[in-house]
């Protein structure tokens, strides 16, 4: 088992210098876990802090805006409640799989962060089916919202799994196809790879009229992935209470809240790593300097993670069978359809390059 | 390193298998099959099957473990617990086990593994080559005979789920 982590080099020679080689790769391994857990736990909060900001601008409110200045502890604040929180259940409910269902999504949620390549060095495991291993993790976190529905002994939370199920099944099968359509230009699963195929340009522009199809249908296919409004079946209030968190309290629903903040941090990454050239700057202005990358990709994720918030206050709830016939009958026909352009316009050497 | 992680994959594998079959309550026992589901990819990425351990994670943590919850979900009410079967069955089921498992462990010790050495990762490129490729060693006509079944079956889904508005429709007409 080879794991390249490939995070900054020095730190990595430094801990295999000062230890003998197994106790320093698992010290780092272990290192570069808390370190994404602590912030991706605090990136979460902020997200969250995003939405209730951005939901506010749209509704003409100033939103959260006491604790802290401009508000900017509100969430943290809310944490800190909501650990404190007395954790209820169900009389009859599956205790085990009830107390297990949160720990499924947001451990999905988690492991998929790590493929991510923040810059060229800052990316905690470079596999070469990179791609596939985020589908792959994604079709994972669906049974905890099954499980925490099911076992909740609650008819609201298990219509609410049901809805869910169904939803992220049909739509999994979207997200799929258009980043396939992707891999078509750059022949290769890993992102490291993906990514140095679009210093010549990134892949929406290289690609051109298939590519920007397969985005639209990226992003319509990853807003009910993540369970987002107009996609929100699962929990719609005035239908079914919460959803299948309806029985969740204090900080086992907080793991429920602040997986769909990093799904959608997550459906976004996809979106900059395989569609806008992830760190890399427009015409390459400050490739000189790698160290800003992250602010590249950081700024191109809250873009369309920004996007993803307009659409949630935007438009109206579908309903069961107009979801399942954007997905059936629009979507995976044009997705096929496009797939196929795509190949043509490879075939051809059709591509923009610079 | 790579001998603790095996050890405790194949421990976890265990464990679950048994506390799978072994489960009174449905639900439970599906996930504790999708425990050592993950716990077999989690051994092909041990041993650098990437593309392998990820399709194992998609098709049956994904696809598989979710259809089970699904029927699961469809018949089974929370507080039902599964019947003990007799005891004249267990012990049978018990000997067949034993059985299997005896010519499961003189055949693997009947036989001399070899130790590959040096070993490379297959990437998806190679697997798609060989998938595609007519040559000597080739999948071509496996791959494309598997589409074909799998195109029927789809079809014939289809005609199962709609079976009764299809044949109305003919009698419509005629």
């Amino acid at each position: 088992m080879n794991i390249t982590l490939s995070i900054t080099k020095n730190i990595h020679n430094w801990l295999f210098s000062i230890m003998p080689e197994g106790v320093a790769s698992i010290t780092e391994m272990v290192l570069i876990a808390v370190v994404y857990l602590a912030i991706f736990a605090v990136a979460g909060l902020y997200l969250v802090l995003l939405e209730r900001k951005v939901a506010a601008w749209f509704q003409l409110r100033i939103g959260p805006n006491r604790v802290g200045w401009w508000g900017l502890l509100q969430t943290m604040a809310d944490a800190l409640k909501l650990v404190s929180k007395e954790l209820t259940g169900t009389v009859k409910a599956d205790k085990f799989l009830y107390n297990l269902a949160p720990y499924f999504v947001i451990v999905s949620a988690l492991m998929a962060l790590a493929v991510f390549p923040f810059t060229q060095e800052f990316q905690a495991f470079d596999i070469n089916i990179g791609i596939l291993f985020l589908i792959a993790i994604s079709s994972i976190g669906v049974i905890g919202i099954l499980l925490g529905g099911w076992s909740s002994n609650n008819k609201f939370a298990l219509i609410g799994a049901m809805r869910s199920g169904v939803q992220t099944i049909s739509y999994e099968l979207s997200v799929g196809l258009s980043l396939l359509t992707m891999i078509l230009i750059t022949g290769s699963l890993q992102l490291s790879e993906i990514v140095e195929v679009q210093k010549n340009g990134w892949l929406i522009v290289q690609g051109h009229i298939p590519a920007v199809i397969a985005f639209m249908i990226y992003m319509i296919a990853g807003t009910a992935e993540t369970n987002r409004a107009p996609f929100d079946l699962v929990e719609a209030e005035s239908e079914l209470g919460a959803g299948f968190h309806t029985e969740y309290s204090g900080m086992k629903f907080a793991y429920f809240f602040l997986a769909e903040f990093i799904n959608m941090f997550i459906i976004a990454a996809i979106a900059t790593t395989v569609f806008f050239g992830a760190w890399l700057s427009p015409f390459g202005i400050t490739e000189s300097i790698p160290l800003l990358g992250v602010v590249w990709f950081l700024g191109k994720t809250l873009i369309i993670v920004f996007l993803m918030m307009w659409f949630r206050w935007t438009f109206p709830r579908l309903r069961i069978d107009q979801l399942l016939t954007l997905e059936w009958k629009y979507l995976l026909p044009l997705n096929l359809l496009n797939l196929v352009l795509m190949a043509l316009i490879v075939w051809l050497n059709l591509t923009i390059q610079f | 390193m790579e001998k603790i992680i095996f050890y405790i994959l194949a421990l976890v594998i265990i464990v679950f298998a048994i506390a799978s079959v072994s489960s009174k309550k449905m639900l439970r026992s599906v996930i504790y099959l999708l425990f050592v589901l993950i716990g077999i990819s989690g051994i092909y990425f041990l041993i650098d099957y990437n593309f392998l351990a990820a399709i194992q994670l998609t098709v049956y943590a994904g696809g598989v473990i979710v259809l089970l919850i699904f029927s699961v979900m469809l018949v089974h009410h929370i507080e039902m617990e599964l019947e003990l079967a007799k005891v004249s069955k267990r012990i049978l089921v018990g000997l067949a086990s034993l059985i299997g498992l005896g010519v499961f462990l003189t055949t693997i010790y009947s036989h001399e593994f070899i130790v590959v050495e040096n070993y490379t990762t297959t990437t998806t490129e190679d697997i798609g080559f060989g998938l595609l490729s007519y040559e000597a060693g080739g999948f071509i006509l496996p791959f494309e005979v598997i589409s074909i079944l799998l195109l029927a079956s789809m079809i014939g889904a289809i005609v199962i789920a709609k079976g009764t508005k299809l044949t109305n429709k003919k009698n419509d007409t005629v």
